[in-house]
């Protein structure tokens, strides 16, 4: 199985699947026994919320740290205090959803140091390689860099995610395999997992294949 | 890499706006269309000649847009609701010049600051003129990412032919949600436009851009001349797509996001055996005026769904002189009809006929 840290980290491209992956992750780690708290430390984009799937997340024994004004359709960009707590008791794996691009990454800033004295985290880079502005292993890299500079958390993998939605096949999941080998082989970090929908996740060839319950809300 | 990709709606207008020719663009954040400045700040920089420029407010972005568009530069702006309000006065300035440009509306509740989730509320500001004066918008209403793409680009164009403003009015869903989408590999259709301040480079008269004029009867004058070209869209330019219509008694209308939602309930109902189909309108000015009077000789109701409180509904009444009934189906404030909402609409309206 997946090797983990107490800490886990999921940054990337907005819209890359970060807040679909942390939940899903979360869940994952719970079942593998360990108690789990999962943060929402998107102050970006206040559409898309880990707290979509509260019911999910706390029925499973996962607790939930989001903003106060999470889904309220008040716009107002604050972390909650209970954060610090993730970093204060180390009896519980904590894994944090971070906001899209270096702009979202900015917000990682202040718990930096924490994350780095403890050294027990993983810092995974999402990509989906048919995301429009990640759609080379360069253009990925550059958005890598980006978001390091802005979090200051050293990047420890990549989790592949590439999908087109819905229409997702397993040929157009296996097609972006060079592109992660490509960025791995230039960042010398390697590919932790690759995330599929859960339908998808038997025909899928490979390693450390991930399957995903979609979360994100769709209105047909 | 693969041919489709997978972007936002908000995405892929700003980047069919770029392929469209559009090499400059202002704006001032909002949600929910923040990610088509984003997209634009990352984009234009590693263009030649493109520009984005987050301007101090919405109003001087507006003004920044009307400055470009007088060169005859492809130009746009974008914003959500309480964001266009403050465009109002610029839009008519630019209508008033005669000028092309195009302004993206991605609603959001409201009035006021409202919310931040989707509406439909903005359809009286984009087609019975938000701003002061005698003036129109041709506006263009998406219903997938694929269309959010598409009609950027005609939008783009027709404001080109018409020397007029046009509106891409979206909502909040159209703007977050994610679908693949093929974008136009094709060079865009640029047309001579004699009219741009330029620099007359010493061989021709002065071009003049300009909305005031003191004089009443020159005043009047541009405004006749300024509706015969709008008579000209009206005939030429109307867009809907129509579902399920040729043995329908029930008509459903609605365009963008609630078409979406109402396509599934006009599925449904018909697998009840209820005769519903449904008007989309593309276009919403100008209107498909012609296709619902039509549809009224044959239907025994008209059901309008929107994001709003009924606004798209008056202009269904108008365009059938009020010769059948139009329903309202509606949810505001952010929500979203759900399809079974809209199949109770549906089969209230069969059980009147009955």
């Amino acid at each position: 199985m997946l090797k983990h840290k107490r800490i886990t980290l999921f940054c990337g491209h907005y819209g890359s699947g970060k807040t679909n992956i942390a939940v899903n992750y979360a869940l994952y780690l719970k079942k593998q026994g360990e108690e789990v708290e999962i943060a929402d430390m998107d102050i970006v984009n206040p559409y898309f919320r880990t707290k979509d799937s509260e019911k999910e997340l706390t029925g499973a024994g996962v607790r939930l740290i989001s903003p106060r004004f999470a889904n309220s359709n008040v716009d107002l960009p604050a972390l909650p205090q209970e954060l610090y707590g993730l970093f204060e008791f180390k009896d519980k794996c904590a894994v944090l959803d971070i906001g899209g691009d270096d702009r979202g990454a900015y917000a990682l800033g202040r718990f930096t140091p924490f994350i780095l004295e403890e050294n027990n985290y993983n810092n995974f880079f999402v990509a989906n390689f048919y995301r429009p502005l990640t759609r080379t292993a360069e253009q990925a890299l550059e958005v890598m860099r980006e978001i390091e500079t802005a979090g200051r958390v050293p990047f420890t993998g990549i989790v592949n995610n590439s999908n087109l939605g819905e229409e997702t096949t397993a040929a157009d999941v296996e097609k972006t395999y060079s592109l992660a080998d490509e960025l791995s082989s230039l960042t010398g970090l390697p590919v932790y997992m690759t995330c599929v929908k859960d339908s998808l996740a038997g025909e899928v060839s490979g390693e450390n294949i991930f399957p995903l319950k979609l979360q994100a809300k769709y209105y047909l | 890499m693969a041919e489709k990709v997978l972007m936002k709606g908000n995405e892929a207008i700003a980047e069919a706006a770029i392929r469209a020719g559009c090499l400059h663009y202002f704006g001032y954040p909002i949600t929910p269309q923040t990610e088509l400045a984003a997209y634009m700040a990352k984009r234009m920089p590693k263009i030649e000649g493109g520009v984005f420029l987050q301007a101090e407010s919405e109003i001087a972005a507006i003004n920044m847009v009307y400055g470009v568009a007088s060169t005859g530069k492809r130009v746009m702006t974008s914003s959500s609701s309480p964001g266009v309000s403050l465009k109002q006065e610029g839009i008519s300035y630019i209508a008033g010049a005669d000028l092309p440009a195009l302004i993206v509306n991605v609603q959001r509740g409201g009035p006021g600051l409202g919310g931040i989730q989707p509406s439909q509320s903005d359809y009286f500001q984009a087609v019975k003129g938000g701003g002061h004066g005698d003036y129109h918008l041709i506006v263009l209403t998406p219903a997938s990412v694929q269309e959010m793409a598409d009609l950027t680009g005609l939008a783009f164009e027709l404001a080109d032919k018409y020397r007029m403003p046009a509106m891409l009015l979206a909502d909040g869903t159209m703007g977050q949600m994610m679908e693949p989408v093929e974008l136009p590999e094709t060079a865009p259709k640029l047309i001579d436009k004699p009219w741009a301040v330029t620099g007359t480079q010493m061989k021709r008269e002065h071009n003049i851009v300009n909305s005031l004029y003191l004089v009443p009867e020159k005043l009047e004058k541009t405004n006749i001349e300024r509706y015969e070209r709008y008579k000209l869209v009206e005939e030429n330019e109307v867009r809907y797509e129509s579902f399920m219509m040729d043995d329908a008694e029930i008509c459903v209308a609605a365009f963008g996001i609630a078409a979406r939602v109402s396509r599934n309930a006009v599925v449904e109902a018909r697998k009840q055996g209820i005769k519903v189909g449904m008007i989309r309108p593309i276009t919403i000015w100008p209107f498909p005026k012609k296709a619902f009077a039509e549809a009224a000789d044959r239907v025994s109701t008209f059901i309008s769904v929107e994001l709003s409180m009924g606004q798209m509904i008056e202009d269904i009444r108008l365009a059938t002189a009020c010769r059948k009934p139009v329903e309202l189906c509606c949810r505001v404030g952010g929500m979203i009809p759900s399809p079974d909402e809209v199949l109770e609409s549906i089969k209230k309206a069969a059980g009147g006929n009955k």
